[in-house]
């Protein structure tokens, strides 16, 4: 099955040209949506059967090429368009194809009676495609035609609804912010993509990888290479600073949310850095910077994430704060972890947007929470499903994003220090928080939507996803039970991945040893932090209210401050885009495009014209004359080859 | 072969100066055209000359090719002339100045 | 002093003073009869080359075909005569014919200085059947069968131009 894994790129591929292509000729909905759904479903399936494949090889064979042509091949540069298939790339597939088809389905629902249905679909469909080659793909240009393949849907979807206003500005506009943003990381992934290629003169992951590992390189060299890839990490999986374009990408459909904000595309850069860990784990230095932009993102934007009122706000904060833990775990060499949070991660924060979609969807696209209220009653699969993805990312014991997130924090303590867990664990207790405040004030509480509204529980098409990943999100952390609970050499995903990591692992060479029972009194504390915050939103937004807005009064400015984003927009607006403008507008046009370039074109046809006014002259419209000149041309050539003879 | 090979070549040398002095000092188009004949003779001249003197007919075939050119521009060259008559009245060429800016 | 020779000093003279009365005619009648006297003489000159068939075509196309065809025009068109040959612009035309007289001693000095006598290595039979209307058409329809069917569509083409140009309406 393995040799075929191209089929799983190309069943989304063939999705994608039917309904793109003939999607305004068929028009019928039903069909659209299975052709969509049914390609990310063959995928899927086709995914599944390699990953068995993969299961029963030997461990040391568990890394497959499979090549289908040479893409490039200029002056030494020979780029083979080819796939790997190997331990990290195959549950990255899994998770992409299999988030990827729920909410294909549910977007069959969701999407129902839209203008746009048939385009949606296809859309969804290339970015499968591109996600699934961003992922399998077998060198850094592969990954890279991926990686820009996603951004490009990325942007088509954030503006799908391209007539509609959004917040201050229009639906477009995200989705130029979110391209714009995500361009200038890419850079920083071009840039260390050519310093790859000049170091270790090729770009394909095996050969850079051991090239990595055994050849003489400077830590200089890693640092930049690491820095580079970095920064395209930060701007794909919305890092501090290049965060700002995810919460405005809330403006495309929620489905889009659920696939690409949350699920799939943001966590590219989590597994490029796994891919790369080698190359990161050469660079300790970077190592530190991206566990701290990791931490102070996810402390960031959870604390944003407090106050918001949209509930696809809340839920996009939350998705960057996750995002930083990812990064942390990464940063501190667990990269195993950072991967299971990515798995993790998907299912509970799929769920949890669609279940935010369900929710907008019976409200009448109502976004803001403090007009919910009370849906329990109404939407009773939304809200017990929507729970149990609140509990999974609040870390409750026994869900799946217990496991993940401790597993992150233990990592940010034992190979980290001290601050990064008191951090994490801050953070995770904000998650709490919040992840409540939202439930409490959409499903508990008392009913302040209008009586015109009419909640009702979403169509089967919709539900059904929903108690799917529900399931997933429940027992998919079983596959990784911490060794202290399981015995050594129990977590069933680190074994999985130890070939991969082990090379960066050993390069990091993490001193020192941790009790059992240091692990356990850090668990311990920061599920009782989390559990009582739970409970503490849960008695606030429900019955006492006047608690949260007597606090909000009491630090209005602290407030304000979260409520307005740290005013990072407006920063960035003052400092970045207003100065870019204004010597844009100021100086690039008025005086180098107007005065510099238009000089000098206008001049020299100036001059030409002012030649041509003597030059004319000679051109007196007499055949003759040219005649004549012609035969003192043709007397001139024969003196030559009279002086020749 | 009493006569030398260049007696023929500046017969042809002539002719052709004396086409060209044609072409560059009279006015009216229709001699002009034939100062031009004048000059495929002085060419086919030399060809046949040459091909005489060196045994071999590619010479006089492609004597007979510019024969055939000839008779083409002269009655296409004719034909333009009728037609600027018709228009100007006139086949002076000093009045039919059509390339002046 | 032979017979050949004295019969192109004759031709030769007839053909130079002719074609110089070309140019020099103010009436165009007068100067295409000088013309087919040009040709007439050239027509004699190739039969001292030994090109029969040339002389023959000379004839028939250039002296017979063209210039009826020029005699013909200029009857139709009525041209007035010029006054003089260097009326106006005299500089121009003064340079004009030293520019000529400077090209043709250009040319003969290249004639005499490259000495294309050492050119002429045929023997006597070869040159006489080179001018032979059979060894011509021989070449003519073998080696040079593409230029001369390009040749015959040349002659189509600038028939129906001629036509099409000398219409009195183009519809």
């Amino acid at each position: 099955m393995i040799d075929y894994i191209y089929l799983t790129i190309l069943f989304p591929l063939a999705g994608f040209l039917i309904n793109g292509l003939f999607g305004s000729k068929i028009k019928n909905e039903k069909i659209i949506g299975i052709i969509g759904s049914s390609a990310v479903g063959l995928s899927f399936l086709f995914t599944i059967l390699s990953f068995i494949q993969l299961l029963n090889l030997p461990i040391d064979e568990r890394t497959r090429v499979v090549e289908l042509f040479t893409w490039l091949n200029v002056a030494g540069l020979n780029i083979k368009f080819a796939y790997l298939v190997d331990q990290l790339s195959i549950v990255m597939s899994l998770i992409v194809t299999g988030v990827g088809f729920l909410i294909h389905v549910y977007s069959i629902g969701y999407m129902h009676g839209d203008k746009g249905f048939w385009r949606f679909f296809a859309y969804l469909n290339l970015f499968i495609f591109a996600m699934m080659n961003l992922i399998l793909g077998d060198n850094f240009l592969v990954l890279f035609l991926g990686w820009e393949g996603v951004g490009l849907c990325s942007y088509l979807l954030i503006g799908f609804y391209y007539d509609r206003k959004f917040e201050k500005g229009t639906v477009p506009e995200a989705a130029k912010k979110a391209f714009i943003v995500n361009r200038i990381g890419d850079f920083g992934f071009l840039l260390g993509m050519f310093l790859i290629y000049q170091t270790f003169d090729s770009l394909n992951f095996l050969e850079v990888f051991s090239k990595a590992e055994y050849f003489p390189i400077s830590e200089t060299t890693f640092s930049f290479i690491a820095l580079f890839l970095f920064i395209g990490a930060t701007g794909k999986s919305a890092q501090i600073p290049l965060y700002v374009w995810l919460p405005d990408a809330m403006a495309g459909p929620t489905p889009v949310s659920a696939l690409i904000h949350a699920a799939t595309m943001v966590t590219a850069g989590v597994y490029m850095v796994a891919r790369a860990s080698i190359i990161f784990a050469s660079a300790p230095a970077i190592m530190t910077l991206v566990a701290v932009i990791g931490l102070l993102t996810a402390f960031f934007a959870a604390t944003i994430g407090l106050v918001q009122t949209d509930i696809k706000k809340v839920l996009a904060y939350s998705t960057v704060s996750q995002l930083g833990y990812m990064f942390l775990a990464a940063g501190v060499g667990a990269f195993g972890a950072a991967i299971f949070h990515v798995m993790t991660h998907a299912f509970f924060k799929a769920l949890l947007f669609l279940g935010a979609g369900s929710v907008i969807h019976a409200m009448h696209e109502q976004q803001d929470i403090r007009n919910y209220g009370n849906l329990k009653k109404y939407m009773p699969v939304t809200y017990l499903t929507f729970i149990i993805a609140a509990f999974a990312i609040a870390g409750v014991p026994g869900l799946s994003g217990f496991f993940s997130k401790d597993e992150i924090l233990w990592y940010s303590y034992s190979k980290g220090n001290l601050t990064f867990w008191i951090i994490g664990a801050l953070t995770a207790v904000i998650t709490a928080f919040y992840m409540f405040r939202l439930v409490s004030l959409t499903f508990f509480g008392k009913e302040r939507f209008g009586k015109d509204v009419h909640p009702h529980e979403s169509p089967k098409v919709m539900t059904i996803p929903l108690i799917v990943l529900a399931f997933l999100s429940i027992v998919g952390g079983y596959v990784g039970i911490p060794e202290i609970f399981s015995g050594e050499g129990g977590n069933a995903l680190k074994n999985w991945f130890k070939p991969i990591f082990a090379p960066a692992e050993a390069k990091l060479r993490t001193f020192g040893s941790h009790s059992h029972f240091e692990e356990l009194l850090l668990m311990g504390i920061s599920v009782a932090a989390a559990l009582s915050a739970i409970y503490f939103a849960y008695v606030v937004y429900t019955r006492k209210k006047e608690i949260a807005d007597k606090t909000a009064s009491s630090v209005k400015g602290l407030y304000n401050t979260l409520l307005n984003k740290y005013y990072v927009d407006e920063i960035y607006e003052s400092s970045v885009i207003k100065p870019i403008l204004i010597i844009s507008e100021k100086v690039l046009w008025k005086v180098t495009d107007n005065k510099l370039i238009d000089g000098i074109v206008n001049g020299s046809a100036k001059l030409i014209y002012y030649i041509s006014i003597i030059i004319r002259k000679m051109q007196t419209g007499v055949a003759q004359f040219y005649a004549l000149i012609m035969m003192i041309g043709i007397s001139v050539a024969l003196f030559w080859l009279i002086l020749t003879l | 072969m009493q006569v030398p090979i260049e007696y023929y070549l500046i017969l042809s040398a002539f002719m052709f100066s004396v086409g060209v002095a044609g072409v560059l000092i009279r006015r009216n188009a229709i001699i002009i055209l034939m100062s031009i004949e004048l000059m495929l003779n002085s060419a086919n001249l030399a060809l046949i000359t040459f091909s005489s003197f060196m045994g071999n007919s590619i010479g006089q075939i492609f004597a007979f090719f510019v024969m055939t050119v000839a008779a083409a521009e002269a009655a296409i060259g004719l034909a333009i002339v009728i037609a600027i008559f018709r228009n100007k009245l006139t086949v002076n060429i000093d009045q039919i100045n059509l390339f002046k800016w | 002093m032979n017979l050949e020779l004295i019969l192109f000093l004759i031709l030769t003279l007839v053909a130079a003073f002719s074609s110089v009365m070309v140019i020099t005619r103010k009436n165009p009648i007068l100067s295409a009869v000088y013309l087919i006297l040009n040709f007439f003489a050239l027509a004699g000159i190739y039969l001292l080359l030994n090109a029969q068939f040339l002389s023959v075509v000379q004839v028939i196309v250039y002296a017979g075909a063209i210039m009826i065809l020029f005699l013909f025009v200029i009857m139709l068109i009525n041209t007035e005569n010029e006054a003089s040959i260097l009326a106006d612009k005299k500089p121009i035309k003064v340079f004009a014919i030293f520019i000529a007289v400077l090209v043709f001693a250009q040319i003969a000095y290249l004639i005499f200085y490259s000495n294309p006598a050492e050119l002429s290595n045929g023997t006597i039979e070869n040159l006489i059947k080179a001018g032979q209307i059979e060894s011509i058409g021989r070449e003519l329809y073998t080696t040079y069968i593409l230029p001369f069917l390009i040749a015959g569509y040349l002659l189509l083409v600038a028939t129906i131009g001629a036509i099409i140009l000398a219409k009195k309406k183009f519809e």
